[in-house]
């Protein structure tokens, strides 16, 4: 049986155009095989949590670099639960302060990537937590 | 430049030498098997007169202040007058920024340079449900005139030069800056300063478009006509390269896409029957410094002259000013580490050195702590001093492009200029720089680069210290300035306050007026600085334009 292909929604949440980033990772999670859905810029909490159910997704990816992680990202998280589909990986990337780390993994965000992450460690670590479900 | 039989005794002797450097090379090879610059530019060992046989010195350089502008755009350079210093800066409401432009401006700063929030820059209020998290974050908070009214205040604005970094919205933040000139007595013909107002790359590299490609040339030529009878000091245009390379290009690419850019822009002017050399004088441009040393120099200087060919071959322009490319650096924001943030400083320092051996008009100098967040005071207070540094202790200033002529630079210029050309002729193929951008051939060439970038840091050929190599397992840890989460209310119950107090019947007249003009094709200046001195906000002039232009959709392209 053909292994199943993971599928990653890569989403920038709030008002930044900053895509270089999210655009290098989408690209290297498909050179690992994965199924990557890149939503483009300026998405709303609800957007992306729509998108991700429909999408039937076992990964978000979500970069932001405006500063508004600590108002924005803990809303998709919030609303993943409501919708029952906490399930879905979540891990976030982008210009944040360490000190903020603490409180998004607090709200279930489940790690946050700064600059000078290697997409390397990215793929092992979505490889690593993805087995955890089902 | 060479006689000619020197040049082939000089090759001999060339061929020669090669051979022995060869020979040598079986016992100690080069740390790479290849060398190349940034953009791929493969590299020699060294550079002789050979590499510049037909080289015609008054045809490629010319003289300082003079066509093709290659050696620079004034006579003497920074012998009269230094680069201006000119920090990014913007944060949280008006009333904190204010403060901060009058630290800088102490601390020796000559120019003033405003970042405006997000939501500012997209045209929505403080207000607005998109705006959630965002209001101040990444630079200051512009609801109405009343805000510009605080963030200037006492600062007189002939006295100073102001940098706006506003696109979509340019047209209703320079009628603000002209309200607020009025009401400090200042005649338009003191006022300078620049106002970013470039759309294209907005919607290739940095993402705050708001309309369509259409009306929005419409709103930037409109701002043209306008400031050639009214604001003849002022730079109407910052055609931007800044973000293009931010976003992963190469050298060329950012010159490549940002000149022909500006050819669009040219083109635009002319339809909207302008005259080109009414309006080029006042087109300004705005550059990367990054990490590869002297190609980022050849670039500058490659830049000036194939803008100045362009100006005058293709568009017959004949005002040298018209020719002539004067633009802004800004260190490279990509190239900054969170790991060892402190070495930060050095990278930020070489690329200075570049933008000024370069030419530049004027410099921004980054933060160490911006891989993190928006810089400390501290941070900010180092990165003016390393301008300073630049500008007044090491002598680089004292003389005049004083690369100009050195056998490497002058080969980088003249490939870095063959390569853009090569560019420029490819998307005039696809018909202009719109639909090069429109059928996202700009933002596909960017990305592969970025990602081949990514790519060689990651297998370890390209250095990054501190990342990929030097790792340091004790990194030291940097106090990081706070942003206040109140700044959000703030500005909501100022703009409630407002919304109460100004002439509600004044606003939706004039707003109804904007919103027949804008169907017209009539100037929309005079019309929106009416709106705004009724204090007609942001996201109410943006609204009624969204309304007659539509919204513009990014393709999602990967």
């Amino acid at each position: 049986m053909i292994e199943k292909k993971i599928r990653v929604l890569a989403a920038k949440v709030g008002l930044d155009g900053h895509d270089r980033g999210i655009k290098v990772i989408a690209q290297a999670l498909k050179d690992a095989g994965m199924e990557v859905i890149y939503t483009g810029i300026r998405q709303t909490p609800e957007q992306i949590v729509e998108i991700a159910i429909q999408e039937d997704v076992d990964v978000i990816g979500i970069s932001i670099l405006s500063g508004a992680h600590l108002q924005l990202l803990p809303l998709v998280t919030e609303l993943l639960r409501k919708e029952g589909a906490n399930d879905i990986l979540v891990v976030a990337g982008g210009v944040i302060p360490q000190e903020d780390i603490a409180l998004l993994k607090e709200c279930g965000i489940k790690e946050v990537f700064t600059s000078g992450t290697l997409t390397g460690d990215l793929i092992k670590f979505i490889k690593e937590n993805i087995i955890k479900r089902e | 430049m060479f006689e000619k039989d020197k040049l082939e005794q000089l090759d001999k002797r060339k061929a020669a030498w090669q051979k022995n450097l060869d020979k040598n090379l079986e016992k100690n090879p080069e740390r790479k098997e290849q060398f190349f610059t940034d953009s791929k530019i493969p590299l020699d060992t060294t550079y002789t007169p050979l590499v510049l046989k037909n080289f015609d010195y008054e045809e490629k350089l010319g003289l300082p202040g003079e066509y093709p502008f290659v050696r620079g755009v004034q006579h003497n350079m920074y012998r009269s007058r230094l680069f201006t210093m000119r920090q990014y800066a913007g944060y949280g409401n008006a009333e904190e920024t204010n403060k901060r432009f009058r630290y800088l401006l102490e601390q020796g700063q000559t120019g003033l340079s405003v970042a405006f929030d997000l939501p500012t820059q997209l045209g929505y209020d403080s207000d607005h449900p998109l705006s959630r998290g965002e209001v101040g974050k990444v630079g200051v908070a512009i609801d109405s005139l009343q805000d510009m009214e605080i963030l200037f205040e006492g600062i007189p604005l002939d006295k100073v030069t102001t940098s706006m970094t506003i696109n979509s919205p340019a047209a209703i933040i320079l009628s603000m800056y002209i309200a607020l000139a009025e009401k400090q007595g200042i005649p338009f013909t003191k006022l300078n300063g620049t106002i970013q107002n470039d759309i294209l790359k907005e919607y290739v590299a940095r993402g705050t478009y708001i309309f369509p490609p259409e009306p929005s040339m419409r709103l930037i030529t409109d701002i043209f006509s306008y400031s050639r009878k009214h604001l003849p000091s002022w730079n109407t245009i910052s055609i931007s390269g800044y973000h293009i390379r931010e976003a992963g290009s190469t050298a060329v690419q950012e010159i490549a896409f940002t000149l022909a850019n500006g050819i669009a822009y040219v083109d635009a002017a002319i339809k909207a029957g302008l005259n080109i050399d009414q309006f080029a004088p006042r087109l300004s441009f705005f550059f990367n410094a990054h990490l590869n040393f002297f190609e980022e120099i050849a670039k500058f200087r490659a830049a000036r002259r194939i803008w100045a060919r362009i100006m005058k071959e293709r568009f017959g322009a004949v005002n040298p000013r018209s020719m002539m490319l004067r633009f802004h650096t800004q260190t490279a924001g990509c190239t900054l580490t969170a790991q060892q943030p402190l070495v930060n400083i050095i990278r930020v320092a070489f690329q200075a050195l570049s933008a000024c051996l370069g030419g530049t008009q004027s410099l921004h100098t980054n933060s160490y702590d911006e891989a993190f967040s928006l810089p400390s005071e501290h941070a900010v207070s180092i990165a003016l001093r390393t301008q300073q540094v630049l500008g007044y202790e090491i002598g680089v200033t004292d003389t005049v492009d004083p690369l100009g002529g050195a056998y490497f630079i002058e080969y980088l210029t003249d490939k870095i200029e063959e390569e853009v050309m090569n560019y420029i002729l490819r998307i005039d193929e696809l018909g202009g720089a719109i639909r090069a951008i429109e059928e996202g051939f700009m933002q596909q060439e960017i990305h592969q680069s970025a990602y081949e970038y990514q790519k060689e840091i990651e297998n370890g050929r390209k250095v990054v210290i501190g990342l990929n190599k030097f790792v340091s397992k004790d990194e030291e840890t940097i106090k990081l300035a706070k942003s206040s989460p109140a700044v959000e209310e703030y500005q909501q119950e100022k703009l409630k306050k407002l919304r109460q107090e100004r002439n509600d019947e004044k606003v939706t007249a004039v707003l109804n007026r904007l919103y027949n003009a804008a169907q017209s094709s009539e100037n929309l200046v005079p019309v929106i600085i009416e709106a705004v001195k009724a204090y007609a906000t942001v996201g109410e002039i943006c609204n009624v334009l969204r309304d007659v232009f539509g919204e513009y959709r990014q393709q999602v392209l990967l």
